[in-house]
């Protein structure tokens, strides 16, 4: 698995899609084009997307098509390089110099054993294929997207105290966004960037027949057809892919209910749901 | 007057470039105007197209320019003056500072009235009755209030000597290495703080008008001089103009937000442009932001919506204000449908006609708990949002 990464199943576009539809994620044109880019041409793939598209499903269908690790650094708030690239195990340090009554140099204490590895220093070391997924990098702050961005660009990092560190093999990088704040441009020129839309009513079909293997046919045509309808209406919150996918598991569950008693599992805000019912948008569903 | 339009149209493209909104209804309406009045007659011609293509009182100036260029003189003179004289004298007299007058040589003195004072009238005057010198006099005075309002917390920590409850290992080591292994000097950390997000939402409809442009400015004032500021405007409908307002040049800014308008100065439905501000653009709200919503309250839409979505907005936002130029008058009541549907959510209601009561806004929000939600449920009480600021 070190040597040779899998490349050939990903020759073009076309497999790509293969490649990831037998994982079960069924990517469309323009998504498994902007993958198969940054597949090929090392490039990081940013993706924005509503809610429940499938920003991170992608990275981890594509880690499983390609064999590949994946290793997820979720964004939040505050996040800085201590937590997403490395820190120092201060106390086993203090510990040390302790235990050596002070006769320590400084070298001894900065050494790999004392160091911790954060999901970008793992990405970078991994010797064999990985899938470095930054989730919600939205999340983060403009400094921590700066340092991001020289990450991206050189894929190697500089410890004060160990010196350069260069990746053995570049990761597939995939940013996820919320787009709960714009993202800078030189982050977004750096990267492919792809928006992924909610999926049309057939693929949707397509999408739960995959996921749930098994799922009672006509389950499967109500909830996306419902969902078809909720996203059409003026909502604060409109369903995404995944609560299409729970809706059909809780119907398949109750053994074909009446989908308006089951509205909470796609809709979560309570005006919506009062909306819904009173314009009888399930109406014949 | 087939050949009249082409050189009529240069005229619309001038003026829509210094930011009067022109469209073909004007440029129509202007076609016939010039050709009622007497064509030899340049004062008249004049006056029937300015008649025809300018909105407001803040359209004049450029139109006076755009003519002057179009009829191929570099300057006109005004035929009469917008006040009279015997008004003029009497009238409270402004001094504009001569910010953009050109530069004099550094250390040249200039006789001139205290800037203080003049700074001072500026700030106390109300918005509808400025001119375009105090317009742009303004400016420097609302570049440094926007710069100031709310901050939060952040999660982000910068090494403190100060004691707290946040060690910092990382110091602390480093420390102690001096003075062999001892860990003598014990370091922390603290929390930096960060501007919370503003969304200011502005009405721009033709009740407004007398104080659009100013708090469009304000707007403007506020994306630049902050990280995370979003702005967005309406009348019957909600625009985005975040990214138009960005930039260096305010004019420039202000011109494409102008464009980027659909309704200036049309009619009010308050409540389905903040529909529209929940459901499209929740995400860039997000929570933790102060959401100020800038209108006098006139609202020809659903109250029933409008109760509705300031119920929904106030749940999302860190605080919700409320700045009605039309509060500072004497003896106003907060009786319009749109402000008695409003009110019950709104943390805050404040005036918004003067520099003034900007820097009011701003010094209210620069306080960490303003306008603190004291009621557990989440619902202000009418009166809070009624006290008088302070």
């Amino acid at each position: 698995m070190t040597e040779g990464r899998s490349e050939a199943g990903l020759s073009d576009p076309a497999a790509v899609r293969a490649a990831l539809a037998e994982q079960g994620y069924l990517a469309d044109e323009g998504l498994s084009v902007a993958v198969f880019l940054a597949t090929s041409l090392g490039e990081p793939l940013l993706l924005e997307g509503e809610a429940g598209v499938g920003k991170t499903e992608t990275a981890k269908a594509l880690a499983g098509a390609t064999g590949a690790r994946l290793i997820r650094l979720q964004c939040h708030e505050g996040i800085d390089v201590h937590s997403a690239l490395y820190d120092w195990d201060y106390p086993r340090q203090l510990l040390a110099v302790r235990a050596a009554e002070g006769g320590v140099e400084q070298e001894d204490l900065f050494r790999r054993e004392f160091l911790l590895r954060r999901p970008l220093l793992e990405a970078i070391e991994d010797p064999g294929p990985v899938v470095l997924l930054i989730d919600e990098v939205d999340r983060a702050d403009d400094e921590f997207e700066a340092f991001l961005l020289e990450l991206l660009s050189d894929f190697q990092v500089t410890i004060p105290e160990l010196g350069t560190i260069e990746a053995r093999a570049r990761p597939r990088v995939i940013l996820t966004s919320n787009r709960t704040r714009e993202l800078h441009d030189a982050l977004k020129r750096r990267c492919l960037y792809h928006w992924i839309d909610y999926p049309s009513r057939d693929r949707e079909g397509e999408i739960v027949r995959a996921r749930l293997p098994g799922v009672d046919d006509s389950i499967a045509r109500r909830v996306c057809e419902a969902v078809a309808r909720l996203r059409s209406q003026e909502l604060y919150k409109a369903p995404g892919v995944g609560e299409t996918i729970a809706w059909a598991r809780a119907l398949g569950a109750l053994g074909d209910e009446d989908l308006e008693r089951t509205l909470g599992v796609a809709l979560k805000v309570r005006e919506d749901i009062d909306r819904v019912r009173e314009g009888e948008v399930l109406e014949g569903v | 007057m087939s050949e009249v339009t082409p050189r009529l149209t240069d005229l619309a493209v001038d003026l829509r470039t210094r930011g009067v909104r022109v469209g073909t209804g004007e440029l129509i309406a202007a076609q016939r105007a010039l050709a009622a009045v007497d064509p030899s007659s340049r004062s008249e011609a004049r006056l029937a197209l300015r008649a025809a293509l300018c909105a407001g009182r803040d359209d004049l100036g450029a139109f006076d320019a755009a003519f002057a260029l179009w009829a191929g003189r570099a300057a006109v003179e005004r035929e009469e003056p917008l006040i009279d004289p015997v008004a003029t004298a009497v009238l409270p007299r402004v001094v504009v500072p001569r910010q953009h007058a050109p530069a004099l040589v550094e250390g040249e003195r200039e006789p001139r009235p205290s800037a203080w004072s003049d700074v001072e009238l500026l700030l106390d005057k109300d918005f509808a009755e400025y001119t375009d010198a105090e317009r742009a006099a303004a400016r420097r005075i609302m570049a440094r209030v926007a710069a100031r309002g709310p901050w939060r917390r952040s999660r982000r920590m910068r090494p403190s000597r100060r004691r707290s409850h946040l060690p910092d290992a990382r110091a602390t080591l480093r420390a102690s290495l001096r003075h062999a292994g001892e860990p003598f000097e014990r370091r922390w950390r603290a929390p930096t703080d960060r501007q919370r997000p503003l969304v200011l939402v502005c009405d721009v409809s033709g009740s407004m008008e007398p104080y659009s442009r100013m708090l469009l400015q304000y707007a403007q004032a506020c994306v630049a001089a902050r990280r995370r500021c979003e702005a967005f405007a309406f009348g019957t409908r909600l625009t985005r103009l975040t990214s138009e307002l960005r930039g260096r040049d305010a004019d420039l800014a202000l011109r494409r937000a102008t464009a980027a308008m659909v309704d200036w100065s049309g009619g009010t439905k308050i409540g389905e442009a903040l529909a529209e501000l929940n459901r499209e653009h929740g995400r860039r709200i997000g929570r933790g932001a102060v959401v100020v919503i800038l209108s006098d309250g006139w609202d020809r839409g659903d109250p029933e919506l409008l109760r509705r979505e300031m119920a929904r907005l106030s749940r999302c936002a860190y605080r919700l204000v409320w700045l009605n130029p039309l509060k500072a008058s004497a003896g106003y009541e907060p009786l319009t449908r749109g402000m008695v549907a409003a009110l019950p959510h709104v943390d805050l209601f404040l005036a918004g006609n003067t520099l003034a009561s900007l820097e009011r806004l701003a010094a209210v929000m620069e306080n960490a708990d303003f306008g603190d939600r004291k009621s557990p449920g989440g619902q202000p009480d009418h009166e809070l949002a009624r006290r008088p600021s302070r």
